[in-house]
This record gives C-alpha cells, sequence and structure tokens, in this order.
C-alpha cells in the first residue's frame, strides 16, 4: 500500500505556471502545443484528450463557482509523532511539501458553489507528499463531513494521491477507518457524497473514502487501484494487461459509475447534486442557498 | 520447530540440558535449567522491534485455524461471499465459546505448502472481505458477537483482485463494520499488514498479541520506498512502530494479550486460552453497554485517531 512507489513512474513534466507562454509536449502523443491552449482546454491535450495533472488550486477553480469558495482547518499542521526519520526527516519532507505547495498538508478542504449549489469539498494535491493521506488530511475529511451534516449539503473529495502516509505509519493507517466511520454517519443522514478519481488514486485512500461515494466519477485514464503496477507486477510475476486500472477499465469493471472528460466535469457533478438532493432546475433557489456568504477567493 | 537467530543460545542450552540428562548428572541439569531460564528471561525481556517482528512471522506461530480449534467448543464453517467465490484467505465459523454462541472470522495463511497455496497464504481477494461482510452482517441479524483473528502480510495484490475491486471491498469492510450492530472484537495472532488487516479490524475492542505486529506497510515495502534499499528492513521495523507495546503506548490500541513466555509458537494452548479469556470478558463488559452506547463508543474511538497542530 506504499505510495512513494508511484513517484518515480509519475514524475512527468508537469506544465509550469509561471510561462503561460511555453510550449508543453503531451506525454501521451507526443504532440506539441501551445501552453495557452492546453489550458483553455482544461488542462487536457487538444490532440489525443490526455488529462494533464493539475493542483488542488486549479481543480477548485476549476469546479467552483468563482468567488465562493471559502477554505477551512487551514491551520491544522503535520505533528510527526513519531519523529519520523527515513533517509529524510518527516520534518524536512513537510518543509519541502510546503515550499512547493504554500501548504503543510496534501488537501484543501473548504466550501462553495458548484453552479450554484453549496457544498463541502475536499481536494488532494499530489504534489504535497504523493497527496499522501495522514491525520491532517483525515481530520480535514471528518470536519467537512462533519459541515455537510450540520449544514445538510452534499460532499464532494477529489482524490489524488498514492496512499496512507508512512511517516506517520499507524495513524494514518488508522485515517481509513476514521473517514469511513465518518463518512458512515453523512450516510445515515442520507447527505450525497461524490467521489472524483483523479490520477492517482491508490492505496489507503482508494481503499476507504474514494471508493464509498454514492457516485464514483474517474477522469479519462486516471490510473486507480489498490496496490501499485510495480507491486502486482513483481508479485504475479507475469505482463499487466493494456490499460490495467485505468479509469475506462475500472469503468469496464464496474467498479465506477462513469470517466468523464475534465470540461464536463463541474456540470456533470452540479447535476448529480441537483438530482440526489432533489434541487429544482436552474431555480435561484439553490443558487442563494443558505450558506457561503463568505465569497473572498481563497485557496 | 523453526529457531531464530536470537534463540540460538537457548537452545544450545536445551540440549545440553538433555546431554546432561542422559548422563545422569544432576548437578548438570540444575546449573545448566537456572542458566537457561535466565537466558530466557534476558533474551525475551529486551526484544528488539526486528526480534519481534521475527516472532509475528515465525512459520510455527499459531493460526487462525489453530486458535479456531482451540477456543471453539462448537463450531460449523461457513464459506462464500454469495457473489463470486469461496476466498480460502478468510475462515469463518458459527458456534460457541464458552458457552456463547459467536461468530469467528480470521485470515489464515495456511500451514503446509498445499495449503498455503490454497489460502493464497493469507492474502485475501476482494471476495474474502465480502465474504467476511456477508458473514458480520449475518451475526449483526441475530445479534450475536463477532470475534475477528488477524493475520495477513495484506491484502492480495493481482490482477483479479483489482478487477473485482479490492479497494471497494476493504473500503466497504471498514464502512459497515463501524456500525454493525453487536458486540465486535479484533484480534491481531500475526501479522496485521495494512488495510488487508483493518478491513477485519473496525471494531470496539482492538488488541493484539504481545508479539505481533501492526503496520502501514510492510517493513520490507517501506526500506525498499523510503530508503531506496531492501536490507534496511530492521531501521524500517523500527521507525514505523509495529509491535505491540509501541502501539499501546502510542494510544492506537486497545489491548495487549500476553503470550506464553518463548513466543505462541511454543504453547498453543496457553495462546488460546489467553485470547478466549479476552474475548469473554471484554464481551461480558461490551454486552451490558446499550447498543447506542456501544456505537457511540466505536465511533468516538475512530474518530480520535490522529495527532496533529492547530484546532
Amino acid at each position: 500500500m506504499g505510495f512513494t512507489d508511484f513517484l518515480k513512474r509519475f514524475k512527468k513534466p508537469q506544465p509550469k505556471k509561471q510561462e503561460p507562454s511555453s510550449w508543453i509536449k503531451c506525454p501521451a502523443c507526443g504532440a506539441i502545443s501551445f501552453y495557452k491552449e492546453v489550458q483553455k482546454e482544461f488542462n487536457t491535450c487538444p490532440k489525443c484528450n490526455y488529462h494533464f495533472r493539475i493542483d488542488a488550486e486549479e481543480r477548485i477553480k476549476m469546479l467552483i463557482d468563482e468567488g465562493s469558495f471559502k477554505e477551512y482547518d487551514k491551520e491544522l499542521e503535520p505533528k510527526d509523532p513519531l519523529n519520523f526519520v527515513d533517509k529524510k526527516s518527516y520534518k524536512k519532507r513537510i518543509e519541502e511539501g510546503y515550499k512547493k505547495t504554500g501548504r503543510k498538508s496534501a488537501v484543501i478542504s473548504g466550501e462553495g458553489r458548484i453552479n450554484g449549489i453549496p457544498i463541502q469539498i475536499v481536494v488532494f494535491d499530489f504534489k504535497f507528499m504523493g497527496g499522501s493521506l495522514g491525520s491532517v488530511e483525515g481530520e480535514k475529511i471528518v470536519r467537512a463531513i462533519n459541515r455537510a451534516i450540520k449544514k445538510e449539503q452534499g460532499l464532494l473529495i477529489v482524490s489524488a494521491s498514492g496512499g496512507a502516509r508512512m511517516q506517520e505509519s499507524t495513524f494514518s493507517l488508522l485515517q481509513m477507518a476514521k473517514t469511513a466511520s465518518a463518512l458512515a454517519s453523512l450516510a445515515e443522514h442520507r447527505l450525497p457524497y461524490i467521489s472524483l478519481l483523479t490520477d492517482p488514486t491508490y492505496g489507503g485512500v482508494s481503499a476507504s473514502f474514494a471508493f464509498l461515494g454514492d457516485i464514483i466519477i474517474g477522469e479519462p485514464g486516471a490510473m486507480i487501484g489498490f496496490a501499485g503496477p510495480r507491486v502486482i507486477k513483481q508479485t504475479i510475476g507475469a505482463e499487466l494487461p493494456e490499460g490495467f486500472q485505468r479509469s475506462e477499465f475500472l469503468l469496464k469493471h464496474g467498479l465506477i459509475d462513469m470517466v468523464v472528460n475534465r470540461k464536463e466535469l463541474k456540470k456533470t457533478i452540479s447535476d448529480l447534486f441537483a438530482y440526489l438532493l432533489k434541487l429544482p432546475r436552474n431555480t435561484p433557489a439553490h443558487r442563494e442557498g443558505n450558506s457561503t456568504d463568505d465569497s473572498s477567493p481563497k485557496g | 520447530m523453526a529457531i531464530l537467530p536470537f534463540e540460538k543460545r537457548i537452545e544450545e542450552l536445551k540440549e545440553q540440558i538433555e546431554v546432561a540428562k542422559l548422563k545422569n548428572d544432576q548437578p548438570a541439569v540444575e546449573t545448566l535449567q537456572k542458566e537457561l531460564k535466565k537466558e530466557i528471561e534476558k533474551t525475551f525481556s529486551s526484544l528488539t522491534p526486528y526480534q519481534k517482528l521475527q516472532l509475528a512471522r515465525h512459520p510455527d506461530r499459531p493460526h487462525s485455524l489453530d486458535i479456531i480449534n482451540l477456543i471453539m467448543e462448537e463450531k460449523y464453517e461457513l464459506h462464500g461471499d454469495r457473489h463470486f467465490a469461496d476466498d480460502k484467505a478468510i475462515v469463518a465459523f458459527i458456534g460457541r465459546i464458552g458457552g456463547k454462541e459467536a461468530v469467528v472470522i480470521g485470515e489464515e495463511r495456511g500451514r503446509d505448502t498445499k495449503d498455503k497455496i490454497k489460502r493464497n497464504f493469507g492474502m485475501p481477494h476482494p471476495e474474502g472481505y465480502r465474504k467476511a461482510l456477508r458473514i458480520a452482517k449475518m451475526a449483526e441479524k441475530f445479534k450475536l458477537p463477532v470475534l475477528f483473528l488477524i493475520d495477513t502480510a495484506g491484502a492480495f495484490p493481482g490482477i483479479g483482485a483489482e478487477e473485482r475491486g479490492q479497494s471497494e471491498a476493504i473500503a466497504r469492510n471498514l464502512f459497515e463494520l463501524s456500525r454493525l450492530k453487536v458486540p465486535t472484537i479484533a484480534v491481531v495472532i500475526g501479522e496485521g499488514g495494512s488495510g488487508g488487516a483493518l478491513a477485519l479490524g473496525v471494531v470496539d475492542r482492538f488488541a493484539m498479541l504481545k508479539y505481533s505486529v501492526f503496520s502501514v506497510i510492510s517493513p520490507e515495502g517501506c526500506a525498499a520506498i523510503l530508503w531506496g534499499d531492501n536490507k534496511k528492513v530492521e531501521s524500517a521495523t523500527k521507525a514505523l512502530k509495529i509491535s505491540a507495546e509501541e502501539l499501546k503506548k502510542l494510544g492506537l490500541i486497545d489491548d495487549i494479550i500476553d503470550e506464553p513466555k518463548e513466543g505462541a509458537h511454543r504453547d498453543y494452548q496457553t495462546t488460546a486460552q489467553n485470547i478466549k479469556n479476552y474475548f469473554l470478558q471484554k464481551l461480558d463488559e461490551l454486552s451490558a453497554l446499550p447498543l447506542e452506547q456501544l456505537l457511540q463508543q466505536r465511533f468516538e474511538k475512530y474518530l480520535n485517531y490522529g495527532e496533529f497542530k492547530g484546532k
């Protein structure tokens, strides 16, 4: 269930935000595209629809109505309860992640509107320690669930993670049980939970909240599974089938509800929430909502 | 019986005692026995985390079926997930423990080579976790307590396992067991490997045998990934804090169940009796609680796991 297993595999060149005028090569089809064009297409390749990885901020910008996002629990930080040191100390790894993302956590959580519908949202960022699940991430998810219950809203979790964070050992492992218990509570309140699986979703994240969605959506081509391809290959000593563990493979095997292009995601997810919450179609009622009045964009 | 490296001196002394006995050298026998006692005391009171891991994986350690045979005075085995297959890495029984009707569900590694292959070395597929859940839900329906015996290197990483939803199966168990409306008790008897162990471990009372381990990843996997060196297993074992004693100190498990002095593999009977006593004692305590309180306590226990800074 390790996560950095995938780090090596997934260290693909990422588009650099700082250079919007540069060209970008698609790792799937090799086409060279103008970065602005890729960006306009929601960070997908205009030639082959390859979905580039995006970070948590971009994801929120893409899914949540402009100016409606309010971040919660930003002040939660990892504690390093085991004083974990491998080749580097956990503390050092946290600092490195902080420099990369400006956060000390692999998730941003908060409240916002998706086409007018107020929801609780938790988004993983693979750039912070491989999007791994530790105590802070687990707590943020539980608090988002509690807010959803209190405000009678739906929950959206966007996963991108290698799994449980080894540096917190059993503390991390138990976050799987913690988040699943909290989701059981959300289910008892009959509030909808939509799980969006993005590249990559593995290990302890995959084997807990990510696969407990009332509706589970995969992004095209995303790698999703319990064990990583390298571990499976080693264990069984055989080649893996074409397309193994991609969203489309999971759809074919009945494990997820749909594969949705990034540019369709916002409409699809907001429509699904509207059906599950029985919100009237296109009426200002759910657009007004009764919360998320703080409209200062954050994150 | 396989001898672990740190047990060598103990074994030498035992052999010397046998020889002395054959020679009828009573004074030598007595001296050696004293020395043996001291050596056992010394070795087992200062075990390193890695030595505990070796004990947890001892080839002669009692498995779920060994324990079940010793603690259930009446029993019938139940099979299958009702959807796909009967995963033999998971065994399930209904019957009586100390006169109390109960269900026991355990991970079984298998004993000889043929049996090990049949049981996939105790690494369940999704159908195994679904079998466990089906039978746990039946126990719930008839208000029977459930005892889970955890002993796995982990959920199986394979093509079929992924195709049939290993992640979903584990996740579903965590979700459902967190709300199961009967007293539930889990005991790690050997190796508690990650999600594959936790899938039977969301319970009212989670205990570990003294020389068992419970870990987010195998020390081998952790060494390979974080140290980039398979040989750093001892360092990884130490860093991960996976022994019963360490986890109890961290507040991540409820109880430790004692083992015979030289480990569970030396005395199945005492080991099983300790597990049985623990189960019956905890069952008494948990049965006394109103259902709502039982579920609330379980819920709060899991929601409290985690260490972080900030409010």
